[in-house]
């Protein structure tokens, strides 16, 4: 592969000295060139953003021979801290054992090459910097060899770069004592990037490198951060979405020991206290009246009905083709069916939390989140702050699954307002009860679809109504998310599905109904709806066709070849078609989402109606898989997650209020329902894809297909709870 | 002031009779390895050993831990079974996220420490108190037989 830079026209990359010695590399798009999100540009690319590249670096060695990799993505669990590193050690011929990672600032260097706004998110990380972090450790690597050649006095041809050192014949120097010389040199014009037949790093099953600090308890959360004079709070929120605070009495709060203040901010009331259980107490002793405000009487089976009868009437047009009516007439069989999907909370481990410390000019803020960009952004808008004047620092996420990525910033903004009224520096501390009850949920979805197929049994009509809230309305994403009204991640999975496109006669119709819920995007986003009812529609047609459903799949995507691929490994692997232990029964699913193809089959039982998922198959064909074994984590990741909601979870309303509280009823998988997992990766030389969230659309089908084909019954709407009891 | 044994060490510390043993570790003794997940024994992350049983200590008093020796995530280094399940979860590479697993490896070493070989039902059983939203149930699982394994 021969990826020369062009410095000139793409890239900024500058090499400096640093005060305390060492080598940094600074690595920059500017900004003219840089694709920038609608509302963020005029806060983050304007002069300031122009002046590069300090202290923008992405790599610093150490006279130490200490390699710093700074990440411009979080770490929340998908090993992005190794991944990323291991794109530049490649590069740089580096000793893995020198390696340290630190979370970058908060800083236009480190926006998305493709968002176009610091985040982490849409399973995006690796295939967006598989070119820039290379580039930045061969460039670096081109700097210690010149380095290395003045300093040895041989030509920079004969010397080879390994493990850390530079070598050439019998003499070698380290890499940090290469250090401050190369920071003197000039950077040069172009680099080569390795053939991957030449790669030592990319593709090899590589250790987490902050495995040992997640094992040992001293890894850093955002909720463990502590300096002198951090204060706790806790906030008393609106029982209802979009109420505010009519009065409060705050005296028997006040009188708990260990609480200091009590503060009203736009989302309530906050008690601020020495700590959390102070806090704690503060804040249940507190007394809020609310205005309640317009979704005082929100109850989602209402809602349901609302959305029931919305699908009956034409919605916007997502895709289009041929003539559905004089089609129709000529179908043998009409399938219909009408699918269910609940709102969902992410519920990560770590409840939400914020440190903010603000001084006279400048604000210091500690959290995990996925999203620095517009993070900053809020809290500057909100203290009047230049955004380079709110200095993020971001430390593991406890979980992410999109809701540490608010474009509404929702628990920075609150942080920053607490620290606001109070005077201090504020870690605010959200409850589980907080979260679960605290909105940004995966919309409920409810879809209809009306399926005329021909003599064979394949379809010839797809008519297919989806109703749902619109997650990127009102973001800074809609500008090229949401085209003619059609939010594309509503549809992601159904307008752009292979078997709706393969229909020569289909129309798939959008309501986007406001409800007063804040959602958010939820691991794999459109696709956590979309596939399950893709998926099981599939499943019909091929049980209305008389078809074995692996066969009838592999005839709908014959032209796919990257879904037959994952279809036939897994399958392989599964034994499709083998026999099983006496009553337990198989399912299948396959979805594209983030650029990956994923199948997923699942082998079930199901005992006086009761679920038991005994094993799931599951192969993956998303291009280069650059650290195979975090792949694999990241599929027993989404089908631990996925199957979690399909079995159990689901947010409801009554009387404006969420129903559920905390994990005794908000239900997510535990140990004992998780089912032996194997994972297979398709040996593939196509397009890199996402692996964080393309696991999870298949898991749920899978289940309710094997469910089918063991009672006959089919799940259409989730959680299956117990719907079979 | 109340007088609590953590990690084999006397400490007097000033805290309410009613405040839980996690928000002691944490907000008081600035012990952090131990994490609040749910505040209702819900969910295991906060699990710390009381006189070697794994307990929630997102629930359980301060005071019903005096004269008796709390043991956390910090300490397992120096407890052999501890050692083995870090080992293991090493070997295994586990972790996601991380933060169910200080809860997790407290609650794996408790179960080795009192049954050295257990079933994978067992490990259901015992461990089915911890979640980890990232899923890493089967390392988990693989990880607690391997520790097993070493110790035998």
């Amino acid at each position: 592969m021969n990826l020369p830079l062009n410095i000139s026209r793409r890239t900024f990359i500058k090499a400096t000295a640093l005060a305390v010695g060492g080598l940094v590399i600074a690595f920059s798009i500017p900004n003219a060139k840089r694709f920038v999100l609608p509302g963020i540009s005029d806060a983050n690319a304007g002069e300031e953003g122009k002046k590069l590249p300090t202290p923008n670096a992405y790599l610093h060695i150490g006279t130490d021979n200490t390699i710093t990799v700074m990440l411009a993505h979080s770490e929340m669990g998908q090993s992005i801290w190794t991944t990323l590193p291991m794109l530049i050690a490649e590069e740089l011929d580096a000793d893995w054992s020198k390696i340290k990672v630190v979370h970058a600032p908060a800083a236009p260097a480190y926006i998305h090459t493709a968002y176009g706004i610091q985040i982490t998110g849409g399973s995006s990380t690796t295939w967006s910097e598989f070119d820039r972090y290379r580039q930045a450790g061969a460039l670096t690597r081109a700097l210690l060899v010149s380095a290395a050649a003045q300093q040895l006095g041989v030509a920079a041809e004969s010397i080879k770069t390994e493990n850390g050192f530079a070598i050439s014949g019998d003499k070698k120097v380290s890499y940090g004592d290469l250090a401050e010389a190369a920071a003197k040199l000039e950077t040069p014009k172009a680099v080569t990037l390795k053939e991957p037949k030449d790669w030592k790093i990319i593709g090899k099953a590589t250790k987490r490198l902050d495995g040992p600090e997640k094992i040992n308890g001293t890894a850093i959360f955002g909720q463990d951060i502590h300096f002198d004079g951090l204060m706790t709070a806790m906030v008393a929120r609106s029982p209802v979405f979009g109420g505010s605070v009519k009065s409060f009495d705050a005296s028997a709060a006040k009188k708990i020991k260990g609480v200091h203040q009590v503060v009203q901010v736009p989302t309530g009331v906050a008690v601020i206290a020495d700590n959390y259980w102070a806090a704690k107490k503060g804040r249940d002793a507190l007394k809020v009246e609310w205005n309640l405000g317009p979704n005082a009487g929100l109850d989602s089976k209402a809602l349901l009905n609302e959305y029931r009868k919305m699908a009956t009437t034409q919605g916007l047009t997502a895709a289009k083709a041929g003539d559905l009516k004089t089609a129709a007439s000529k179908a043998k069989k009409t399938i219909e069916a009408e699918y269910v999907l609940p709102y969902l909370a992410h519920s990560p481990m770590e409840p939400l939390n914020c440190s903010v410390k603000i001084t006279k000019d400048a604000c210091e803020i500690w959290t995990g989140t996925q999203m620095q960009g517009t993070d900053q952004l809020a809290a500057a808008k909100i203290l009047g702050l230049k955004p380079e004047q709110v200095k993020i620092n971001t430390l593991f996420l406890g979980g992410g699954f999109g809701r540490r990525a608010n474009p509404a910033a929702d628990f920075v903004s609150e942080a920053v307002q607490v620290a606001k009224a109070a005077g201090v520096p504020v870690k605010t501390v959200w409850s589980r009860e907080d979260d679960v009850k605290g909105g940004y949920y995966r919309p409920m979805y409810l879809h209809q679809v009306k399926v005329g197929v021909d003599a064979k049994g394949l379809p010839i009509t797809w008519e297919h109504t989806a109703v749902g809230q619109s997650i990127i309305l009102g973001t800074p994403f809609e500008a090229f998310l949401i085209k003619d009204g059609i939010d594309a991640t509503s549809v992601e999975g159904v307008a752009d599905s292979p078997y709706v496109k393969g229909t020569p006669n289909h129309l798939v119709s959008l309501h986007t109904p406001k409800t007063g819920v804040p959602i958010l995007w939820w691991r794999s986003v459109g696709h956590s709806h979309s596939a399950f009812v893709m998926e099981s529609l599939i499943d019909e047609l091929a049980h209305a066709a008389g078809k074995d459903s692996l066969d009838y799949r592999r005839e709908l995507l014959k032209d796919h070849p990257r879904h037959l691929a994952a279809l036939n490994l897994a399958a392989e692997k599964a034994g499709w078609g083998k026999t099983l232990p006496k009553g337990v029964f198989r399912g299948i699913a396959v979805h594209e989402s983030f650029g990956s193809f994923v199948t997923q089959v699942a082998e079930v039982s199901v005992d006086k109606g009761v679920v038991k998922v005994h094993r799931m198959v599951c192969a993956i064909d998303c291009g280069l898989a650059v650290n195979p074994d975090s792949l694999k984590a990241q599929m027993e990741s989404s089908i631990s997650f996925g199957l979690g909601a399909a079995m159990q979870s689901e947010i409801t309303f009554k009387n404006g209020r969420v129903e559920q509280s905390n994990f005794h009823d908000y239900k997510v998988m535990r140990m004992a329902d998780m089912p032996k997992v194997e994972v297979y990766i398709v040996q593939s030389a196509e397009k890199m894809g996402g692996v964080g969230e393309p696991g999870l659309p298949p898991v749920a089908p899978a289940v309710t297909n094997a469910i089918f084909a063991a009672t006959g019954k089919r799940i259409r709407t989730l959680p299956i709870g117990d719907q079979l009891v | 002031m109340i007088t609590l044994n953590i990690n084999n060490q006397d400490v007097q510390i000033d805290a309410p009779e009613d405040m839980p043993i996690l928000w002691a570790l944490r907000d008081v003794m600035h012990l952090t390895g131990t994490k609040f997940g749910c505040g209702m024994a819900q969910c295991g992350a906060c699990t710390v050993h009381l006189d070697g049983q794994a307990i929630r200590s997102c629930l359980t008093p301060v005071t019903a831990a005096v004269g008796k020796k709390i043991t956390t995530i910090e300490h397992m280094q120096n407890d052999k079974v501890g050692q083995a399940v870090q080992a293991a979860w090493s070997s295994v590479d586990v972790v996601q996220c991380g933060y169910c697993q200080s809860g997790q490896i407290m609650a794996a070493t408790a179960l080795l420490s009192s049954n050295q070989k257990p079933t994978d039902e067992e490990i259901d059983a015992a461990m089915s108190g911890n979640i980890c939203r990232c899923g890493t149930y089967p390392r988990i699982r693989a990880a607690i037989h391997e520790a097993a394994n070493k110790l035998a």
